[in-house]
């Protein structure tokens, strides 16, 4: 864990929490599931920048800017770019390698 | 579970303080149809003016046909949990779109122990699971952690105590042990000094590397990395944890 997020963190209900300013790959699949109709949050995707395969889930994802940007939790490549017009989502996946989407669950 | 991709027309037919900071809201959705333990939903508000916010929000419990329940903490100066604890009212509308998630999920046929650690808000999906747990009458034995600032800043408090069947005199706790851990301030008697979560903490109240347990952690997302830090230094395989991070407020 890095600890500088903790310790710069202003105290909150649990004594933590103020400073890591993202969530995590689960609430991105909202916005995934519009788009695509599917779950991918139990999805692998391999990442381009350090080669790495992990779940969807827990990438890092920042969900406050313009679109949605899910990142790798190991070398903060940028895997995903996901933005919404009123009419269309758009979808940069330069930072994945691959991404292996189980068809039930 | 197929995963609904539109926005579903929700009433509010429910409403229950919690904590003076929270209050649960049922609604009932047409069409919705059931999710499992562990699920969220993306609520929309869209206010006359046409100006709409959307945020996520745990069910906080199983699925009882096209009600959907959930457990809002008041962020101060937040844009959307401010109205969904101070003004909403029943008869009220929102739109809802869910229930999304298929990794953060608790289904009662998987075997072994299950660790659920809390803080603050992360309790919501943890609650679901736990009723879950109830409603089907399974056996597999349930541990939770919960680290709340103060006794009163607790959710589900008497519900637990009746859950773990508190003061039944049989000590088993019905196969679900409660333990709450406090950071600020902790009602008298508690031995364990008041602070944040520990290395300690997990291993007293959960399970042994080796008991083939598996751990499911929310909150705060800097809590969640600690957390999920913590287990992993005790030895528990990082593929045996899952983690929900409900981003920096904790609300
Ligand atoms: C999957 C998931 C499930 C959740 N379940 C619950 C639940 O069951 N109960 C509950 O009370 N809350 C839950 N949350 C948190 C909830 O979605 C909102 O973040 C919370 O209610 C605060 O919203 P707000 O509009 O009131 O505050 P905001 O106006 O969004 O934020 C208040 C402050 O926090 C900062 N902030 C908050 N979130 C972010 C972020 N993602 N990125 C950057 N800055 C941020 C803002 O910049 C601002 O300073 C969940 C979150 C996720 C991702
Ligand atoms: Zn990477």
């Amino acid at each position: 864990m890095d600890e500088s997020v903790v310790d710069d963190a202003g105290m909150n209900e649990v004594g933590m929490g103020e400073g890591a300013r993202y969530v995590d790959g689960n609430a991105a699949a909202g916005a995934f599931a519009e788009a695509f109709g599917t779950e991918v949050s139990a999805s692998t995707l391999t990442c381009a920048g350090c080669g790495r395969a992990g779940r969807f889930a827990d990438r890092h994802v920042y969900d406050r800017g313009p679109g949605m940007v899910a990142r790798c939790p190991y070398c903060g490549e940028v895997n995903v770019h996901l933005v919404r017009t009123p009419t269309d989502v758009w979808l940069d996946l330069r930072g994945s390698s691959s991404w292996r989407i189980p068809l039930s669950g | 579970m197929a995963q609904r991709r539109r926005w579903l027309p929700a009433r509010v037919t429910d409403i229950h303080t919690e904590t003076p900071t929270t209050r649960s809201v049922v609604f009932e959705a047409p069409g919705w149809g059931g999710h499992l333990a562990g699920q969220h939903v993306d609520v929309k508000l869209i206010a006359e003016d046409g100006y709409s916010a959307e945020r996520s929000y745990s069910m906080a419990a199983p699925e009882d046909g096209d009600r959907v329940a959930l457990t809002v903490q008041r962020v101060r100066d937040g844009e959307v949990s401010p109205y969904l604890v101070d003004e909403m009212m029943p008869g009220d509308e929102v739109e809802l779109r869910g229930p999304i998630g298929g990794w953060f999920v608790w289904r009662p046929e998987e075997p072994g122990p299950v660790l659920l650690v809390a803080g603050g808000s992360g309790v919501v999906p943890l609650m679901a699971m736990v009723r879950e747990r109830a409603r089907v009458g399974s056996a597999v034995p349930f541990r939770l952690v919960y680290s709340v600032r103060s006794a009163d800043d607790a959710f589900y408090g008497e519900e637990l105590s009746r859950l773990t069947g508190e003061g039944n005199g049989d000590g088993d706790g019905n196969g679900l042990g409660v333990t709450l851990l406090y950071t600020r301030s902790a009602p008298p008697g508690t031995t364990r000094p008041v602070g944040r979560i520990t290395a300690d903490d997990l291993s007293d109240a959960g399970w042994p590397p080796d008991a083939g347990s598996r751990a499911y952690v929310c909150g705060p997302t800097a809590f969640v990395e600690a957390v999920a830090g913590l287990l992993q230094q005790l030895g528990h395989d990082p593929s045996t944890i899952r983690t929900e991070r409900f981003g920096p407020t904790g609300g």
